[in-house]
């Protein structure tokens, strides 16, 4: 056993752990981190984009220091189907401001220098160490983790669980449910690798200006899914992510997927000549509020993607993370400046600083919303994207056919698709798990 | 429909950089004599093929080109059909970009 004791063990060193060692280690804490991986980021896998406010938080001059790709001047939404695509456009020079807003980043390097920060603070950061089991004493309470390395049981006041969306000490520890299939996406992504001026022209971008596609609708064969295309400097990662039930239900490949979506005529040409580097797959925690777990107890925290902490409808997971992080560090902090220990009471206190947060408020929003989008994913993800698809072509191909007679062609295939009680019902479905 | 036979998992892994911890595998399907349902859907949920359906009809799991996903595990180790756990420090997939 290592004989030194730590106020505080993070396990993991992604955003949330990053997050929350860093805050632990800036109050004066003795904070210890371990990350399984070779460095920090070696296991982390995003898509990925890094909302500033939230980091500015933690690391206020980040833009001076962080490897960061390019800063997001449009957002494109795409619903499509197999031959053609609706798009939603939003750009605007107001994002080429000082300090922007939304960044595209590559994980593997940017939490290698989050990490550096975390080091800077004062935190011990311990890598290619796999926890493997949490530490109880007598009366149940968690003093700590035990890891694989010789000797590896090492001791704590508390431990923060920022382990992932897969992370097994707290699921084998009793103190969450594992991921069920129903409540996490697999995603898989590809890094296609191009010049960088080959980049800013297929994308109309200057300079840094960044764009992210997010795409839904026939891509995913009627799977609750989406696709996304973010555009880095020099490469773009492309993705494609479905839930791991639908997976199992319908027997699709996520590569097969993958492989239709990079062939589909919109997406095709954005990616000639590319060159892959790099295959990845990660879960996305897809539940919303209603699959948070217990977030405390005796001697621990739990935070980031192991939490569930992840919008679906705004694909916001990494500042979820980094906030959590953050807030757990601070209530930690607090509790350890009374003097106090770190008793479930008193880290209850984390959770009641998370609920006044942007965090738990957002998905409580959206709390009825991934229900709906995984029971009716056929209308929503295949119907609807075919629909307005041939409804757009009728409006824009000119035939000599009349207006009148076109948009009574229209309003007829929604009607013969989903029946006028379906439209009502599904306008006020989503209406209502919107608001 | 069936997955494109055009696509092959092998030359997508061979982007990625592994540390494999040779003789020691993190997952591990146990022993049956016809495969559970939980474990043929793994056959295709996998997104780095790691599962395969032998000659006696059984599936069988090769972690080297495992990209820690983590889907196999919610999919089948509810019913244990599986084991699994994350590799030893360092060891497995090295993400470049991540």
């Amino acid at each position: 056993m290592i004989e030194e004791r730590f106020d505080a063990i993070v396990v993991g060193a992604g955003m949330a752990g990053n997050a929350a060692a860093l805050s632990m280690a800036r109050q004066g804490m003795k904070v210890l981190q371990l990350e399984r991986g070779e460095y920090p980021g070696s296991k982390n896998v995003q898509g990925a984009i890094l909302y500033a406010d939230m980091m500015e938080k933690l690391v206020p001059e980040f833009r001076e220091e962080a490897p960061l790709e390019r800063h997001l001047v449009e957002q494109r939404f795409w619903m499509m189907d197999d031959r053609s695509h609706v798009g939603m456009h939003y750009r605007s020079d107001d994002f080429n401001e000082e300090r922007p807003n939304r960044y595209t980043i590559i994980r593997a390097q940017f939490d290698k220098w989050f990490s550096s920060k975390v080091r800077e603070a004062g935190a011990t950061v311990l890598c290619e160490t796999t926890v493997t089991e949490l530490v109880r004493d007598e009366r149940e309470r968690i003093v700590g983790v035990r890891t694989d390395r010789r000797d590896g049981e090492i001791h704590a006041d508390v431990v923060v669980l920022a382990e992932g969306v897969n992370g097994l000490l707290g699921t084998r520890a009793g103190l969450r449910a594992r991921p069920t299939p129903d409540n996490v996406a697999l995603a898989v992504k590809e890094m296609h690798f191009l010049p960088r001026e080959t980049i800013e022209a297929r994308f109309n971008l200057r300079g840094d200006e960044g764009v992210v596609i997010e795409a839904a609708g026939t891509i995913s064969r009627g799977m609750t899914g989406m696709g996304f295309i973010y555009a880095n400097k020099e490469c773009i990662s492309l993705g494609i992510g479905c839930l791991v039930a639908d997976f199992q239900r319908t027997g699709q490949t996520p590569y097969g997927l993958l492989d239709q979506f990079k062939r589909h005529p919109s997406v095709l040409p954005l990616l000639a000549g590319s060159e892959v580097k790099e295959y990845s797959a990660h879960l996305i925690p897809e539940g919303g509020y209603k699959s948070i777990p217990q977030l405390y107890g005796e001697g621990w925290v739990v935070v980031g993607d192991a939490a569930q902490l992840n919008n679906a409808v705004h694909r916001e997971g990494s500042n979820l993370a980094m906030t959590s992080g953050r807030i757990a560090a601070e209530a930690i902090g607090l509790v350890k400046s009374r003097g106090e220990p770190m008793t479930a009471t008193n880290l209850s206190l984390y959770k009641r600083m998370l609920d006044e947060s942007f965090v738990i408020k957002d998905l409580k929003k959206y709390k009825d919303l991934p229900p709906l989008m995984h029971t009716h994913s056929q209308n929503f993800f295949l119907t609807y994207p075919q629909l307005i698809s041939k409804a757009m072509q009728n409006f824009v191909r000119v035939d000599g056919t009349p207006k009148v007679e076109k948009e009574k062609a229209t309003l007829k295939s929604f009607v013969n698709a989903r029946s006028w009680m379906g439209l009502f019902g599904d306008a006020c479905r989503f209406a209502r798990a919107w608001r | 429909m069936d997955a494109e036979p055009s696509v092959r998992v092998e030359d997508k892994l061979y982007y990625n950089r592994y540390l494999v911890d040779i003789g020691r595998p993190h997952v591990k399907v146990r022993a049956h004599t016809s495969p559970s349902p939980q474990l043929v859907a793994l056959l295709k949920a996998c997104p780095a093929r790691c599962y395969e359906l032998n000659d006696e009809g059984r599936v069988e799991v090769t972690v080297d080109g495992c990209i820690e996903c983590g889907t196999c595990r919610v999919i089948a180790e509810p019913t244990g059909d599986i084991q699994w756990s994350y590799p030893r420090g360092g060891y497995g997939v090295l993400f470049k970009f991540g």
